[in-house]
């Protein structure tokens, strides 16, 4: 009713904006948010000293080992402590983010795509629907590590495959989230109204069904993130992942659980780091969801 | 006649994030017994919140009472515990909302939806209660017969009736009706109403009835109260309102309808639109949408004037103008 | 084109739906005329098919069989471009002000959206655009300040002046006008059918109005036509149809109307039951079962429509005989 009151004054506020500000009221969801952003901040400035220093900085400190120091606890020093080849650990996580944020979010980012696609078509075309949609239920009956496990095996461990089948793990996911979106789309009245102005099917679909279905979607690629972070780390964890010695936090807990008995730092920190990762986008993916929530509207 | 239910200077507000919804602003009501009540009023204009004040049924958080007492047979229902609300809910005073089709249980059948409810007031064995519920359908027109069967399979002018059975279920003495018809068809609007009418009559209850329709109002009610902005601006009974309305809202509305047995070239509607309800005018609520609006209007707030006769209007046009007495 | 042949002819307009349980009769063997400048208005309770007739002559549905003939063109034989082209022409407005505007586009490009398709205007033309939304926004009454709202921000009124708005961007010569005003409350209701009327005369529209609210299709239409299980039971002159109503649908249909005035007590015509099903309808009347005159012959072999006087055609064998 205020936002009467707003257009009242001129002030237009788009169902974004409106998002927007009701997001912000969430207050857990937007410190994750800026946790978020400085993870990412951080993770990116690694290519960038990777890139200045030639990769000097990051063999001396991230992969060069000191023997004699191993497994040492925290200090004002090393503030997270020393591996078990006496790497330190704070550096490692740092470099390690990288894989998981940026592997996660590029895995994503192309499911979202692919299965955002495929979802629309078939949502909007009665014809494709049932064989698109069947070949999603086939990838969903096979859990998700299974499958991503599969492809690894069959084409080699290398960064592309793990992204790749991370992305085919994750696409069913994305195509049911928006067929089903576009199916209620697809019903209401405006889209009527567009066929009667005399639009065409593509006009419908880029400037009507896919502004209309995107809330989900934003939510969904937030929750996958999280999901696909956990896969890489998991698959880097059987050893099928990123391999020693690049610093990926799934790999760095694999390695460190046989000394879990002696030094706690080595495991908690790397699986901390996860753990904390994930909270942040399920936290912010929940805010997102209230914000972009249609029953909230009015 | 005595007065049933009375609700003095009742204030009920939402407080979203949007800033302090103004539902419902020292509203005065008296429902007396035995006798059919008809709230008008558009939509926002408080209508359903006072419904559900008067039930005990505001959804809080948003919903505030903030002041006002509702006086039920002596006891003022904002007093009760919630354990005595439960009491009176159903039992004294029963609701029927406007959407039939949201309010029944759709996995249960109907005869035992009615059974459940009376079960819940009454001590009866759960045969007597189906019995009962079947006698209950009768009532509102359903053959016995179709007590097994479920919502889905009613037409919604008999889930309707269905609802209404499980409204008497329990012999109230109020009957709160949100807009009961809205969702039906003209033909089976009638049908409805005329059965609403008469299980009144037989049950000897009181009737508030919700409504924006003035036709259903000019056809059911005994006395009519006129709501704009969360307060009465006029009541009187149903054939000074109609033949004597004198508050320019109330006037506004009878004149914006089509009638059947007049042919008019245009419809003369109220410009503009309700208020804003989280920023009400600070004066008469109308005062923006009024013909008559001056400056004392737009600064004071109009109280109730008693014309006599139980004709009631809040404006201040009628505290020079003399007015006659309607017959 | 010639002032004495109808804008729009309808002729045996059939829609049919598949269900699980059988062939739905949604509208079965509608035909009717309409003249440039008049209003049809079209009644009958929810699921009788009016509003399926409406989207199957815009061909929003396709029909089962039967003609649409508009401006002499066959619509139902269009092609997807001819048809794009038709709808220059054709337009509908809304019953519902919410689900009808797409909640991502600001009043300017919601309105502009019609021309944008049509290629009507030149869509990265920013001037030229607004200007043109502005005229349209003042011939429906919208405020120049509004020009860049979005729908959620708006009541229902304005948002039904926005529906009615984008109808007339293209400068249509016909619009079917579904339940306009329904959702509106009363008072906005009026202001909206004010606004039609004015739009209507100062255009030159023709409308098909679609409502179940008699009071408003009596003050609006210039003729009637009353719907039942998705066939015609009567058409004819507005005021001819509240004066003499012949069909015994309509009549109880007219009495159930709640008048507003007290000192009238209605005198309702009972109706048995309620609305049967128009999935594999009875061969004969399908009113016949609620039906207070209903004999044998009624429900034996189907029903024609008879022009009994001048105009006013009823679907009834016993009409005219029947009391008024």
């Amino acid at each position: 009713m205020k936002k009467q009151a707003a257009a009242a004054s001129g002030k237009a506020r788009s169902l974004g904006a409106d998002a927007w500000y009701r997001f912000k009221k969430n207050r857990l969801a937007v410190i994750s948010l800026i946790f978020l952003c400085l993870m990412i901040v951080i993770a990116f400035s690694t290519f960038i000293i990777d890139w200045a220093t030639d990769s000097s900085f990051y063999d001396a400190k991230v992969i060069a080992q000191d023997l004699r120091r191993r497994l040492e606890p925290p200090s004002w020093e090393h503030p997270f402590g020393l591996d078990e080849f006496g790497r330190d650990m704070l550096l490692r996580i740092i470099w390690g983010a990288r894989y998981s944020l940026f592997m996660g979010m590029a895995a994503v980012f192309g499911a979202t795509l692919l299965g955002g696609f495929l979802g629309a078509i078939s949502g909007y075309y009665k014809t494709a629907d049932g064989i698109i949609m069947r070949v999603m239920d086939i990838l969903l009956a096979v859990p998700t590590i299974l499958l991503a496990t599969a492809i690894v095996a069959a084409f080699g461990t290398s960064k592309v495959n793990l992204i790749m089948a991370i992305l085919i793990s994750q696409t069913p996911t994305f195509a049911r989230v928006v067929r089903a979106s576009v199916l209620t789309v697809k019903e209401q009245e405006y889209i009527e109204a567009a066929k009667a102005m005399g639009a065409s099917d593509m006009h419908i679909i880029i400037k009507y069904i896919i502004p209309n279905s995107l809330s989900p979607l934003i939510v969904q690629c937030t929750m996958s993130v999280a999901s696909a972070i956990l896969s890489i780390a998991s698959l880097s964890f059987i050893g099928l992942g990123i391999q020693a010695p690049m610093p990926e936090w799934g790999a760095m807990l694999s390695n460190a659980r046989t000394y879990i008995r002696d030094s706690w730092h080595i495991t908690v920190i790397p699986g901390a780091a996860i753990m904390v990762t994930i909270l942040m986008l399920n936290i912010i993916g929940d805010g997102l969801r209230d914000a972009l929530d249609p029953r909230l509207k009015n | 006649m005595n007065t049933i239910l009375d609700v003095k200077d009742l204030v009920i507000h939402y407080e979203t994030d949007d800033g302090c919804v103004y539902a419902v602003n020292g509203l005065d009501l008296d429902l007396q017994e035995g006798e059919t009540l008809g709230l008008v009023g558009e939509t926002g204009a408080g209508k359903t919140t006072l419904a559900r004040g008067i039930m005990g049924l505001v959804p809080d958080p948003p919903g505030r009472i903030r002041g006002g007492e509702i006086i039920y047979r002596g006891t003022d229902l904002l007093q009760c515990s919630n354990a005595e609300m439960r009491k009176v809910r159903g039992r004294k005073i029963a609701m029927i909302f406007q959407d039939p089709m949201t309010s029944l249980n759709p996995v249960t059948n109907v005869g035992l939806q009615i059974a459940e409810a009376i079960q819940s007031h009454e001590k009866l064995s759960r045969k007597a209660a189906m019995q009962k519920a079947c006698q209950m359908l009768e009532q509102v027109g359903i053959p016995a017969e179709r007590a097994g069967e479920y919502p889905h399979q009613f037409s919604g002018g008999m889930k309707q009736r269905v609802v209404i059975a499980i409204a008497l279920a329990c012999n109230p003495d109020i009957l709160i009706a949100d807009e009961p018809t809205t969702a039906l068809d003209v033909t089976i609007q009638a049908q409805v109403l005329d059965m609403l009418r008469e299980l009144r009559e037989t049950y000897h209850m009181s009737m508030l009835l919700i409504t924006h329709d003035l036709g259903v109002v000019a056809q059911t009610c005994d006395r009519v109260a006129v709501i704009y902005g969360g307060e009465i601006v006029e009541s009187a009974d149903v054939y000074t309102l109609f033949d004597q309305h004198l508050h320019p809202y109330t006037q506004g509305l009878l004149d914006s309808i089509p009638k059947l047995n007049e042919d008019v070239e245009r419809l003369k509607p109220i410009e503009g639109m309700m208020p804003d309800p989280t920023q009400l005018p600070e004066g008469c609520r109308f005062c923006s949408r009024c013909a008559y609006a001056d400056e004392r209007c737009r600064t004071e707030h109009p109280n109730m004037l008693d014309l006599g006769n139980g004709h009631k209007v809040r404006c201040f046009r009628y505290e020079t103008q003399e007015v006659e007495p309607h017959e | 084109m010639n002032e004495n042949q109808p804008l729009l002819q309808v002729q045996n307009l059939k829609k049919y739906f598949q269900t699980p349980s059988g062939t739905l009769h949604a509208v079965d063997d509608v035909t009717f005329d309409l003249y440039t400048g008049k209003t049809l208005g079209v009644v009958g309770e929810s699921g009788c098919g009016k509003s399926t007739m409406g989207r199957a002559i815009l061909r929003l549905q396709e029909p089962t069989a039967g003609k649409v003939l508009f401006d002499g063109v066959d619509v139902t034989a269009c092609d997807k471009r001819e048809l794009k082209k038709l709808r220059e022409q054709m337009q509908i407005i809304f019953q519902d002000p919410f689900a009808s505007i797409n909640p991502r586009m600001t009043v300017s490009q919601t309105i502009m959206e019609p021309l944008i398709i049509q290629n009507k205007i030149d869509k990265h033309d920013r001037t030229g655009l607004e200007k043109k939304a502005l005229e349209i926004m003042d011939l429906v009454g919208l405020a120049p300040r509004l020009v860049n709202s979005y729908p959620h921000e708006l009541d229902g009124g304005r948002r039904q002046r926005i529906g009615i708005g984008r109808a007339l961007a293209l400068n249509p010569k016909f619009i079917v006008c579904d339940e306009p005003v329904s959702a509106l409350d009363v008072s906005i209701q009026a202001q909206i059918l004010n606004l039609m009327q004015d739009v209507q005369k100062q255009m030159g529209l023709t409308y098909l109005f679609i409502t179940h609210d008699l009071s408003v299709v009596k003050h609006f239409s210039d003729e009637i036509l009353v719907m039942y299980l998705g066939q015609m039971v009567e058409k004819c002159g507005a005021k001819q149809l509240f004066a003499k109503p012949m069909h015994p649908y309509t009549q109880a249909l007219l009495s159930a109307i709640p008048v507003p005035d007290p000192h009238v007590r209605m005198q309702k015509i009972p109706l048995k039951g309620e609305l049967s099903s128009p999935i594999n309808p009875p061969v004969g009347c399908r009113f016949a079962k609620r039906c207070p005159y209903a004999c044998e012959a009624c429900s034996e072999a189907a029903v024609p429509l008879r022009e009994l006087e001048p105009g006013h055609f009823v679907a009834c064998i016993k009409a005219g005989e029947l009391p008024v």
